[in-house]
């Protein structure tokens, strides 16, 4: 079934991936450049990469962001696993449509808004209640998991809507009470989508700029803040570094989880005509 | 409500002797003692007094009467939607009965939650746990109530050697056929001994040749383990072959409770002639009412109406008087004097060969088309009867039903 490509789709395809890849590739390159500025080569050098292990300020930075990324994930996952399962479960209960739009709102609101709206709350919560003093890791949270909640929120409803109610019920009927019936039968189908939601949370989290930026605080600044104010003043090879250090984490992560999935899929195919050869088809 | 004697009653009693059993096999020898509910003093194992189930504005389920007695195997009949999922359902503790209460073995359950219930159900949809093996699967209930590991072991293999799945004990559900997982499901709900085993369409999912053969693994399950089984199924045919009795409902409301013969040969109402198999009906007037034998006057086609009744009708009521395709004869016509009753002249409109029989539409009128259902008796390749044929319809006194409702 091989067809060939005509001239135009060949050319097409060379622009779009060089499109997409172009940057990138030049980043990765510049990251090896021996000059101080990034614009100009002046031959190749790993020296960048040693500047960038020595210097605190990032690395920090990039410690701060994970811890934050993990237990953002970790909260959104547990928040919006529920609010989906409330959402796909109990049909049209009163306040549903108004409490769908409080859930899926960040998923449409610019981050701008939701920045400034979480940083007054922050604000006045501490002038009433005391709390938070002052503003760092926990408000960046805070804020990360409000707005990753709802995309786990919309993940978890979508995949317990596909799932058949009546393999609950089922449980039920075999004299499970609800919450058992949750932990082996409800949780272990829809954990897919959990994970999905954990790392769609994590992604976010350690990707956002804006947000973090109106409700952080002194002394902890994430590593897009820290990225962010250092380009602002000249990009440094430094930052070349870094970004080619994350593409290749993701590269490999990505790459790897193609190649179990891959396998899974083999597998189940394998088991599936397996299956029916031995029913008889 | 089904207590109370009806002529249908007295007439099952007097022509009960040939029967073929109430489930299709051949009947054991009789046993002289009364089915559980032919006798007054039995205590039906479920009560179902009264129930109503409302969801807003649309009743599923109105003011059901019903007893299910030790032992039985209940059809609830129907087209979909006339509530018999929902009568299901309320056994099972998934949806609360609007009014009225369920008792299950004496004890009222109505607003018990589905765990604490003695009842297990089998769902439609199967509802396997799709993370666990076919093993997990059927140890799940055992393990609710804590069973002891070696018993839970002993019990799950020998319910798996009863549906013949124990070669596939480790595999997963989406690794199974159809039939398999229907036993797996079937598996999962006996293993807690229930005493009552709901099942929900269980043989819908099936093609025509496994849902035989399931039947009859149902059917022999159900003599070993003696549970009480009641089915919901919108087949006919399954609830014949199945049913020690059953009920047919139609909008939330039960039409009638018998056994199948019961059923078929003496339905109560039009809607259950109807609905179970095919019927020919025609409206008319009584015109005579002599020593159990009536006699109506129908409006559409030429001939006497005559049949041995019971029902209690009086001179001049409107009835419907109706008649089984396969209780008539089809004889060609020739050119004879009719019968004064029960014989019509017409035309063959439509043959539909069948192998073993043979269905024939029959003109007798304008608009009034007679289904009648011959054996082939004889091997032929020529149709002695073919499209556009004169012929004679004929039935015997004893053939036909009036219906009043």
């Amino acid at each position: 079934m091989t067809r060939r490509l005509s001239p135009f789709v060949i050319t097409m395809m060379v622009f779009g991936f060089a499109f997409l890849y172009g940057p990138i590739v030049s980043l990765i390159v510049y990251s090896f450049n021996e000059s101080k500025l990034v614009t100009v080569w002046g031959g190749f050098s790993t020296k960048w990469y040693g500047e960038l292990v020595r210097n605190e300020q990032i690395l920090e930075a990039a410690f701060l962001s994970l811890k934050i990324a993990l237990m953002t994930g970790a909260i959104a996952v547990v928040f919006g696993t529920l609010a989906g399962m409330a959402l796909a479960r109990y049909g049209s209960f009163r306040g549903r449509t108004f409490f769908t739009s409080l859930v899926t709102g960040p998923l449409v609101m610019p981050d701008v808004i939701i920045g400034i709206s979480l940083l007054l709350m922050f604000v006045s919560t501490q002038q009433w209640f005391g709390w938070p003093q002052g503003r760092g890791v926990d408000t960046i949270t805070i804020a990360h998991a409000t707005f990753c909640m709802a995309y786990v929120t919309v993940i978890v409803q979508s995949r317990m809507s596909a799932l058949d109610g009546s393999i609950e019920e089922a449980a039920l009927d075999l004299g499970a009470r609800p919450a058992k019936v949750f932990f082996t039968v409800t949780l272990p189908i829809i954990a897919p989508a959990c994970i999905a939601g954990f790392l769609l949370s994590f992604t976010l989290s350690l990707d956002d700029l804006v947000i973090a930026s109106f409700v952080s605080g002194p002394g902890s600044s994430t590593l897009p803040m820290v990225v962010f104010s250092k380009v602002r003043l000249g990009v440094s090879p430094q930052i070349n570094a870094l970004a080619t250090i994350i593409v290749g984490i993701v590269t490999i992560a990505v790459i790897l989880a193609g190649i179990l999935m891959h396998r899974q899929e083999k597998r189940r195919q394998a088991d599936i005509q397996q299956a029916l050869q031995q029913a008889g088809y | 409500m089904d207590r109370t004697p009806t002529p249908s009653e007295d007439r099952t009693s007097r022509t009960r002797t040939p029967q073929v059993g109430a489930r299709g096999a051949p009947v054991r020898p009789r046993d002289p003692a009364p089915e559980p509910w032919e006798d007054p003093n039995a205590q039906p194992y479920v009560r179902i007094e009264g129930v109503t189930k409302r969801f807003g504005e649309f009743t599923a389920v109105d003011n059901t009467e019903l007893s299910i007695y030790q032992g039985e195997l209940f059809c609830l009949l129907g087209a979909s939607g006339c509530g018999k999922t929902t009568l299901l359902r309320m056994l099972a503790g998934f949806e609360r009965p609007t009014s009225g209460r369920i008792l299950i073995d004496g004890q009222d359950v109505t607003d018990q939650a589905p765990y604490a219930r003695p009842v297990n159900m089998m769902f439609q949809s199967y509802a396997l746990f799709p993370h666990m093996s076919v093993e997990q699967n059927v140890a799940y209930g055992l393990k609710q109530d804590r069973v002891g590991k070696d018993e839970i072991r002993r019990r799950v293999h020998q319910l798996l050697d009863l549906v013949q799945l124990d070669p596939w004990a480790k595999r997963k559900p989406h690794q199974l056929s159809g039939g398999q997982r229907q036993r797996v499901a079937l598996a999962r709900a006996l293993v807690k001994r229930p005493k009552l085993l709901l099942l929900d369409e269980p043989l819908a999912a099936l093609d025509k040749k496994l849902r035989e053969q399931t039947q009859f693994e149902l059917m022999n399950i159900q003599d070993e383990v003696g549970v009480t089984f009641v089915v919901v199924t919108h087949d006919q045919e399954e609830a014949m072959t199945l049913s020690t009795r059953m009920a047919v409902m139609d909008r939330g409301r039960v039409q009638q409770v018998g056994t199948p013969t019961e059923v078929y040969e003496f339905p109560r109402t039009r809607f259950t002639a109807d609905f179970i198999g095919s019927i020919n009906m025609f409206e008319g007037t009584v015109q005579e009412v002599h020593d159990g034998r009536v006699r109506v006057a129908a409006d559409r086609v030429p001939c006497g109406l005559e049949v041995d009744s019971a029902v209690r009708v009086r001179d001049g009521q409107r009835v419907w008087f109706s008649v089984r395709p396969e209780k008539l004869r089809v004889r060609p016509d020739d050119g004879g004097e009719l019968a004064a009753t029960n014989a019509l002249r017409g035309t063959v409109r439509d043959v539909a060969y069948m192998g073993d029989t043979s269905i024939f539409r029959i003109d007798c009128g304008p608009g009034e088309l007679v289904e009648a259902l011959q054996p082939n008796v004889f091997r032929s390749r020529k149709r002695e009867i073919d499209w556009d044929d004169p012929v004679i319809v004929e039935w015997s006194t004893e053939a036909g039903l009036v219906l009043t409702e």
